[in-house]
């Protein structure tokens, strides 16, 4: 596993989410959750500082990240793509939805582009399924997408950073 | 207390609250079947994840069956333990977890002693119905355990033995669904992180997921080179197990037994690490006087409470997660390191043989033997001083593949000089052994006075954590003992807090100590056998003539021809190590 150096200001940041939650092995999900919301994903050497945090072991921290698919380790990108394969979102057609996000951003589930823009995952059921097939990016929903309105969505992301498409 | 009333195939039962229904049922003598479940009475150690559901119950009046290890026993509860409907899904539960077990049983380390293998039996599983795909993961080998992972049937009672007992927190289910499996954080190799390889993982593993490191083909090659000396150590806690290898009750002893077939093997000298073991206690014991005579003389500086360093896994333990208390145990080798260390050198000279020519085999009830001997500080040039730590288990297969008929030998005695020991040594196999054993030597050096009594009981016993004071003519000398290292980590935070009570502390990697290590045969959860081996190291001890280390003639000996006097230069050199800051 390549390692990264932590800045001490990504540690003070794990540090006080840990010790918000009084520093609770029991509240090991809601820590990883804030955290991988802060910092975009959760390295190896960011559970390292939990498990000593919350006083519990590594091991024990890989193993709840590992087993929830809400969690990774691999840096998402700027606006993390989420395609829902829920069966709604499926029979819909969501897998051909997939292949053409695939194929313009040309990578593949759980990677992320190499200017860090946009990452691709797929996920099970937003509660949306009226909707469906539904893809999410960042927090935003886009709605009945086809592949034909894949390219217009990345379009749209291109040139602008996290904050604005948020705000907006 | 409360109690409740039920029914367990047709026969009344009253049991405390909060009994589960395995519980229940065993106590009218009902053998429910089990696989993952696993419970050391006396140690306080229970895996009930209810995974495996081999111990599925009907209940009447419920919709599903009910697995036994972890259902509550409740008033007016009918339970029926073998229905059809029951046996069957125990069937197909087994037949589904063997769908994805590689069928390798002919060629498994584990044969014969494997739960899985016994339960397949049990139900007499002839065919496995459903076929598909195989979990496949890489094989990991480290100095002393390997994980074969593809044969793990996810019953998780390594991960309460590393978790919850030794508190090492190495092992933890990871990933998911097909995918999971027991792993250390971010599924590195054992080596990488921080286990102890106390081999309690090993020690209860149902399946041959978890096995030994086997040097017994090593040991064969050595043995039948004409240019090499094959000399052998037996560790104390090995006789009073080996026999259960061989059909013996537990709690036989099998000395004299496993000398001989030592013998046979084709060993050239046959040793005892109880001889290592006494003078342990005369490095040990000189130690801890001269830290206590310092201490009472007024200097702050001393460290103390001093702790024993026998245990490979306790010491690698502190090495990880206490490196700021390294100055505080003994600077003493384990006696396996110093039988090892004065066999290359005093015995080496003794019989003219060069030290590349003398090859040292331990027999150890530990695994983590295994990974000491093979630390670099352990060797010279490139040459270790034990070249190869075999388990108690790895003996009898040696045993067995020598055609020995073990029951049937006659009882034969260890060769000298280093195979003479004390009841002092012999116990170092049991907790509460050790330090039994440097009271004795420690107490006459003090007072320069003989032992008014050599038992010591209140020293002896099985809970995870004892204490005692010991009268030493006027001078009260605070024991601790711990055994099992997360009671070992409580001793360790009240040192570091400031508030520990004691002088001297005996600490014990396993649960019973190496009686119980993870080396020995499988107790297959059963504490009883931990403590018949406890009795027979005791009477061993009551047998012997000699009961005090320092009263050990050939250690005498070996101090006037060779090193001096205890903590002298050359003791100090061949005899104790430092430690390192592995955090």
């Amino acid at each position: 596993m390549p390692g990264i150096k932590l800045s001490e200001k990504a540690i003070g940041l794990i540090k006080t989410i840990c010790s918000d939650f009084g520093n609770q092995g029991s509240e090991l999900i809601n820590v990883l959750h804030q955290v991988q919301g802060k910092l975009g994903y959760l390295p190896a050497e960011v559970q390292e500082v939990i498990a000593k945090e919350l006083n519990i072991s590594v091991a024990k921290v890989y193993g709840v990240v590992t087993f929830y698919s809400f969690f990774t380790m691999i840096p998402m990108g700027e606006h993390p793509i989420s395609i829902c394969m829920g069966t709604a979102c499926y029979v819909r057609g969501a897998e051909q939805v997939l292949s053409e996000f695939k194929r313009q951003l040309k990578v593949e589930v759980g990677q992320s582009t190499p200017d860090g823009k946009f990452s691709l995952n797929c996920l099970r059921c937003v509660g949306a399924c009226g909707l469906a097939p539904v893809v999410l990016v960042g927090e935003k929903v886009f709605g009945r997408v086809s592949p034909q309105m894949v390219k217009t969505i990345i379009a749209e992301y291109k040139e602008v950073g996290a904050s604005e498409v948020k705000s907006a | 207390m409360e109690m409740v009333n039920l029914i367990i195939d047709h026969k009344p039962v009253v049991v405390r609250k909060g009994s589960t229904v395995l519980e229940a049922a065993s106590g009218i003598g009902i053998d429910i079947p089990t696989l993952c479940y696993m419970k050391l009475d006396d140690m306080n150690i229970e895996n009930k994840p209810g995974g495996c559901r081999v111990c599925v119950v009907e209940v009447k009046g419920r919709r599903n069956l009910a697995p036994a290890c972890c259902t509550e026993a409740s008033e007016g509860m009918e339970i029926s333990t073998h229905t059809i409907r029951v046996v069957n899904a125990r069937r197909t539960v087994v037949e589904l977890i063997l769908s994805d077990h590689p069928a390798e049983c002919l060629i498994c380390a584990k044969s014969g002693n494997c739960d899985l293998q016994n339960m397949a039996n049990h139900l007499g599983i002839r065919k496995i119905h459903y076929q598909g795909e195989h979990s496949v993961y890489r094989e990991d080998t480290s100095p002393a355990i390997i994980r074969e992972i593809n044969k793990c049937i996810m019953c998780r009672r390594c991960e309460t033995m590393c978790n919850d007992v030794q508190t090492i927190g190495v092992l933890s289910a990871v990933n998911r669904g097909f995918q999971a499996v027991v792993s250390p954080a971010f599924e590195m190799n054992l080596d990488h992180s921080v286990c102890t390889y106390c081999g309690q993982c090993v020690a209860v593993c149902p399946t041959g997921a978890l096995t030994e490191v086997d040097e017994t083909g090593a040991v064969i090659r050595a043995l039948s080179d004409p240019s090499k000396t094959v000399i052998v150590q037996t560790a104390p806690a090995v006789r009073a197990a080996l026999g259960e290898e061989f059909g013996m009750p537990a709690g036989t002893l099998v000395t004299g037994k496993m000398v001989a077939a030592l013998r046979r093997l084709g060993f050239d000298y046959v040793f005892d690490t109880d001889f290592a073991a006494d003078l342990t206690i005369l490095e040990e014991g000189t130690e801890l006087l001269n830290r206590l005579s310092a201490f009472m003389a007024g200097d702050q500086q001393v460290k103390l409470p001093i702790l024993t360093s026998c245990c490979p896994a306790w010491v690698k333990f502190f090495e990880h997660h206490f490196p700021e208390l390294k100055d505080i145990p003994s600077t003493a080798r384990s006696p396996q390191q110093m039988f090892g260390s004065i066999a290359k050198t005093y015995f080496a000279d003794k019989i003219g043989v060069k030290r590349e020519n003398l090859v040292v085999v331990s027999i150890m009830p530990c695994l983590a033997k295994k990974y000491e001997s093979s630390r670099p500080e352990f060797s010279v040039n490139g040459n270790p001083d034990v070249d190869f730590a075999l388990s108690t288990r790895e003996l009898a297969h040696l045993i067995n593949l020598s055609n020995i008929d073990f029951k049937s030998l006659q009882n034969e005695d260890f060769d000298a000089p280093m195979g003479e020991s004390t009841g002092a040594g012999v116990i170092f196999g049991t907790t509460g052994g050790v330090i039994e054993a440097a009271v004795r030597t420690a107490y006459e050096i003090f007072t320069g006075k003989q032992l008014p009594r050599l038992d010591f009981e209140e020293l002896r016993g099985m809970d995870g954590l004892r204490k005692a004071t010991i009268d030493f003519n006027g001078t009260p000398i605070n024991i601790g003992i711990a055994h099992g290292l997360g009671n070992a980590r409580k001793l360790l935070e009240e040192i570091q807090a400031g508030t520990s009570e004691f002088h001297a502390i005996e600490i014990m990697s396993c649960p019973g100590g190496c009686i119980g290590g993870g080396g020995q045969p499988y107790h297959h959860g059963d504490s009883e056998i931990l403590k018949k081996r406890q009795r027979a190291i005791y009477s061993e001890d009551q047998n012997k003539t000699i009961r005090k280390s320092h009263e050990n003639p050939y250690i005498t000996k070996l101090y006037e021809e060779f090193l001096g006097a205890p903590l002298s230069e050359k003791s100090h050199h061949l005899l104790h190590t430092k430690y390192f800051d592995r955090s």
